[in-house]
């Protein structure tokens, strides 16, 4: 164990108390309460946390919060282990285990010699150019790109913890807890309207938490700590630390991940969920989102040492860590002059600030050079070097134009160089509203312009980098959201004093030139996660793709796990540069949700599993449990497939099961077929109009079968339905079907039809049904039922009674070709029906069968099944159903797309049976008949195969297909093309057993 | 994810809703009389506009009713919400 060698003696906000254990790539070290584990790791002088994405270079800690591009690690192990977080947000808790995600073989391990040829294998463009072609390489090629690029992995096991979701309304949303957003929250809290303050870190202040800045002639923190305090006391406002609002979308709906127990690692009490996914619905939004500082574009710029100035700054004051012992400060700005100081404060050397402008002059630059420190101006960093540290930079002098140094380089020692290339606002979620960006030239970046939605920016999201500002900003922009969303009392209070030095304008250089002598080989990182330099960019943009779109797909930068937080705008500046234009004519590419990865957990909720895909289970779904019945999913129902008895196989137990019912007696659950109730005036007209045949005809007692069509003729569902009244009737759709047919007939009745009275009622659940079918049916119906003239309840008719001493709706419909009763009961007398039925059936060998049963006793009939043997582009005529489309309705729904000219094509793809010459062919379904066997594919294609069984009662397979112009080729043979093998088969008519149906009619 | 204001419920999220494509496709009276290209216009034809279109909704959630909608397709902008058989307000799309 490592002692902390680079923490400060005091300061800082830190429990030096609560020390905590941790392990970084296997080693153990201890960092205290109130750490990251980026600033824990400095704390223990490791910088080194990883290996590029494609160059294998080594990578230190760049930054202090969610801009960092290197110090990606996989956090955990087993089943909660999570790659691709930020080391410099992530909290630092007891037992935490973390590992860089790229780091092959080790993130010790140095493959500069490597990186430098392959370097030149990789340049912009790699991806496109070299695994376009050959196509059949491709497998090659992605074992190559997954092994190089892999970034983290996902666990493998199944998500251990629980996530919850709120869905909430609220007048002002404020996004960003620093002064701005503390300010807006104050503001808008004391209207009385209704807030919620995010902020992604543990403790709101956002930057005035690294910062020795002062409000009201006080330390910023006591600022801080009294307005929270204040939002604290409002009733109406709600505070969520650790919670990021990762995406803004359509009419003002955000969503925040909160991270609830996160920090807390193997210590989170089993309560509260892990994260909270809050789906917010706000009247106004407020973005104070802050901003990130900007990396400079010089050689080598990627060593380990290199660290953003402002996050240098937030190491040292934040965390009490010195992120190194001898710093080199190079800006194009102010800001970095006051990280100069609090370096020096904090006992790390300041060997130079090199600034880019060329006469620096100032309070603060007096300041540095009271203290002894070289400020260097019109100088840059051009180059530095070292192994896995930073060793020293080369300063050289900058020209007028910036486009040349000029004279020789001086050489500078140090182990850490603090950059700042000015600020990028935070406009994530104001692009992402849609809301327009400008270019901002005095600040030389993006700000926000017209909004798009009813939001307002405030602070350094909306470039405003002084504090006096961001304060006025934020108490403006929460007073007058409250107002906006209905609270009049709201008027911004005075801003409070925080005096700082007046800024000198900035000097943008988006690419420090090279010395004159290393115009080749030196690499000028643009994109640190994704590897992406300065040359790429200028070779994307001599290619062609000088398009900010183009740009980033062809180099890739950007589009890392960080998303170009620390890149974007600098490639835009060298594409300008590079394009004769400037950074305004080229634009910004789209920003897009989430801010910072979430992960699916969050997103997920409690919708997995059962609670995302319910099962449905019919009354007697215990009783096919109890007897080892196996299940298959339809639709949402578990139905009984078959049931095997004892170490039966399917094909043993289907086999017994068809055999029962066409010999003596078998039952069947029917209970998921969809039912309707249909009442009203028009009941009988609406059944005109959604099914092809006539209804007019149909008296009570009486049942008929129907096709529905969609309006372009193609078969959309079927079932019986019933006439049990004058005005009523009892529709039945299939299993799957029945949400779908009753929503189709509602749109009708209520679109198109309104003045039609017709009341429908989905009774799918009201009824139990079992379904007895065989020879024996009517038999083992007599033993049970003593009220119903079984001699006089012909086929296709219904009839109440009583079965086992249960009220009971039977029908005599049947899908098995056999003699058959549907017996209906009220669903909570389902069991018992079944029960009676199983025990008086006994003597019969009553046999009860499951879906594979019931599809196979269909298909020996020749009867479809729609959405099997239909796919949706299927006609009742393509069927051979033309027996019940009704000749004499002037109208019903799909009736005109008949006679469109390819509907009524002749040669369509007709229902035909197949007869494999060998009958103990059982071919796939989806088998493709081809027309023209070759040696390979393409061969010109028939048709497919809809169904395919093997039929117990013929002895043989059958099969259905829908073959082009098959109803005019019965008595051919054709060819069903298999991945092994070719099978020959008759074609004939698409029914195979009983095909007079007097056995149905028995 | 928009907010629908349905006319019988009020506002409520987009996934409370199911999308019934435009509005205002009547059924033709005597689908015989028509032209395949007539008919074909009723069947497969619909505009695919970059702006205000009037459309059809459902709170399949909620009080199952359809409704009409005016929503920009660009800016999701919902500028009307009317009951079946009403005329878009104003100067409709
Ligand atoms: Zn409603």
């Amino acid at each position: 164990m490592s002692r902390q060698v680079n923490r400060r003696p005091e300061g800082g906000r830190i429990d030096r108390d609560r020390s905590l254990g941790f392990t970084f790539n296997g080693r153990r070290y201890t960092g205290f309460a109130g750490d990251t584990l980026a600033s824990a790791l400095l704390a223990n002088g490791v910088m080194l946390v990883g290996r590029s994405f494609k160059f294998h270079r080594p990578r230190g800690i760049f930054s202090c919060g969610a801009e960092e591009p290197n110090a990606i690690v996989q956090l955990g192990a087993g089943a909660r282990t999570e790659p691709n977080l930020r080391a410099t947000q992530i909290e630092l808790f007891e037992g935490l285990e973390a590992a860089s995600v790229n780091c092959w073989p080790s993130v010790e391990f140095d493959a500069g010699a490597v990186s430098d040829w392959f370097s030149r294998l990789m340049p912009a463009g790699f991806y496109y150019k070299t695994f376009m072609w050959p196509a059949r390489f491709w497998p090659q090629y992605e074992y190559v790109i997954r092994h190089a690029a892999g970034l983290g992995r996902a666990p493998a096991e199944k998500d251990p913890d629980r996530y919850e979701k709120f869905h909430v309304h609220c007048d002002v949303l404020v996004a960003g807890g620093g002064p701005a957003g503390l300010a807006a929250a104050f503001a808008a809290g004391r209207s009385g309207a209704r807030v919620i303050l995010a902020d992604e870190h543990s403790e709101f202040g956002g930057a005035l938490l690294g910062l020795g800045a002062g409000i009201g002639g006080k330390p910023a923190i006591e600022w801080v700590e009294s307005t929270v305090g204040k939002l604290r006391g409002m009733a109406e406002v709600r505070l969520l630390p650790r919670s990021t609002v990762f995406g803004y979308y359509d009419h003002n709906d955000l969503g925040i991940a909160e991270r609830v127990t996160d920090h807390l690692g193997p210590a989170a009490p089993p309560g509260p969920p892990r994260q909270r996914l809050w789906k917010v619905r706000a009247k106004q939004v407020v973005l104070a989102a802050g901003a990130h500082e900007r990396p400079l574009v010089f050689a080598d710029n990627d060593r380990p040492g290199v660290m953003l100035a402002s996050a240098a700054q937030a190491y040292v004051n934040r965390y009490a860590v010195r992120p190194g012992e001898r710093a080199v400060v190079v800006t194009n700005n102010d800001s970095a002059y006051q990280v100069a100081l609090d370096l020096d404060d904090a006992g790390v050397k300041v060997a130079a600030l090199v600034d880019l402008r060329p006469a620096p002059e100032g309070p603060l630059a007096d300041a540095l050079r009271d203290r002894g420190i070289d400020v260097l101006g019109g100088r840059a960093v051009v180059a530095t070097s070292g192994g896995r540290r930073v060793d020293a930079v080369e300063v050289g002098r900058l020209n007028d134009d910036a486009d040349r140094i000029v004279g020789g380089t001086r050489r500078i020692n140090c182990d850490l160089v603090c950059v700042s290339g000015g600020w990028n606002p935070a406009v994530h979620l104001f692009s992402q509203s849609r809301g327009k960006l400008r270019f901002d030239a005095a600040g030389a970046c993006f700000t926000p312009g017209d909004s798009y939605q009813a939001e307002r920016s405030a602070g350094a999201c909306n470039g405003a980098f002084r504090l006096a500002d961001c304060l006025a900003q934020g108490l403006a922009a929460g007073a007058a959201a409250a107002r906006d969303a209905g609270f009049r009392k709201g008027r911004a209070p005075a801003a409070p004093k925080a005096p700082e030095p007046e800024a000198a304008p900035l000097r943008a250089v988006w690419r420090i030139p090279l010395p004159g002598d290393r115009a080749r080989g030196a690499k000028q990182f643009v994109d640190l996660q994704h590897d992406v330099t300065a040359a790429d960019v200028a070779l994307a943009a001599r290619e062609g793709y000088a398009a900010v779109e183009h740009l980033k797909r062809y180099t890739t930068t950007g589009m890392g796990t960080d998303q170009g937080k620390t890149s974007n705008v600098n490639a835009l500046g060298i594409l300008g540069q590079v394009t004769g234009t400037d950074i305004a004519g080229v634009g910004a590419t789209t920003f897009r949700p989430p801010y910072t990865p979430v992960g699916y957990g969050l997103l997920a909720g409690r919708d997995v599993d059962h609670l995302f895909d319910p099962a449905r289970r019919t009354p007697m779904h215990a009783w096919h449990e109890s007897v080892g019945a196996v299940f298959e999913d339809v639709g949402q129902w578990k139905r009984a497939w078959y049931y095997p008895r004892g170490a039966e196989s399917m094909r043993a137990a289907v086999d017994r099961e068809c055999l029962a019912v066409r010999n003596s007696v078998g039952i069947v659950d029917a209970s998921t077929l969809g039912k309707i109730d249909v009442q009203g005036a028009d009941a009988l007209e609406l059944l005109n109009r959604v099914y092809t045949n006539a209804w007019d005809t149909l008296k009570p007692g009486r049942c008929r079968y129907g096709l529905m069509l969609g309006e372009d003729g193609m078969l959309f569902d079927d079932g019986v339905t019933s006439c049990l009244g004058e005005n009523h009737y009892h529709m039945t759709t299939t299993t799957g079907g029945a949400e779908r047919v009753l929503a189709w007939l509602e749109q009708w009745l209520q679109t198109e039809w309104p003045r039609l009275k017709v009341y429908l009622t989905s009774v799918t659940t009201h009824w139990a049904v079992a379904a007895i079918q065989g020879p024996n049916a009517r038999r083992l119906l007599a033993e049970l039922c003593d009220d119903v003239d079984l001699g006089a309840f012909p086929f296709m008719s219904w009839r109440d009674g009583t079965v086992a001493g249960i009220p009971a709706r039977i029908f005599r419909v049947s899908f098995s070709g056999e003699l058959s009763y549907e017996i209906n009961v009220p669903s909570s007398l389902g069991v018992a029906l079944w029960q009676a039925l199983m025990t008086a059936g006994a003597r019969y060998g009553i046999t009860p069968y499951g879906t594979e049963a019931m599809l196979v006793l269909r298909a020996e009939k020749g009867y479809v099944v729609v959405g099997h043997d239909t796919d949706g582009t299927v006609t009742p005529q393509d069927l051979g159903m033309d027996w019940i489309v009704s000749k004499k309705k002037k109208d019903f729904l799909g009736k005109r797309s008949f006679a469109r000219s390819d509907t009524a094509r002749p040669d369509r793809k007709h229902l035909v049976g197949l007869l494999t010459e060998d009958p103990r062919e059982v071919v796939p379904e989806g088998s493709q008949i081809v027309e023209e066997v070759r040696p390979a594919p393409p061969m010109p294609m028939g048709g497919h195969v809809t169904s395919s069984y093997w039929s117990a009662a013929l002895g043989r397979s059958i099969a259905m297909a829908l073959l082009v112009n098959g109803r005019n080729r019965h008595g051919e043979t054709v060819t069903i093309s298999l991945p092994d093998r070719n099978v020959r088969a008759a074609v004939t008519k698409p029914v195979f057993y009983d095909p007079e149906g007097e056995k149905l009619r028995a | 994810m928009l907010e629908i204001t349905c006319p019988w419920c009020g506002p409520r999220d987009e996934t409370e809703f199911d999308y019934g494509g435009e509005a205002h496709i009547d059924r033709p009276k005597d689908p015989d009389k028509l032209t395949d290209e007539a008919w074909a216009e009723y069947l497969f034809m619909r505009k695919n506009p970059k702006g205000p279109h009037l459309e059809r909704w459902m709170h399949a959630c909620g009080c199952r009713r359809w409704f009409n909608v005016r929503r920009d397709t660009f800016t999701h902008e919902i500028t009307a919400v009317y009951r079946m058989g009403e005329k878009p307000p104003g100067d409709g799309a």
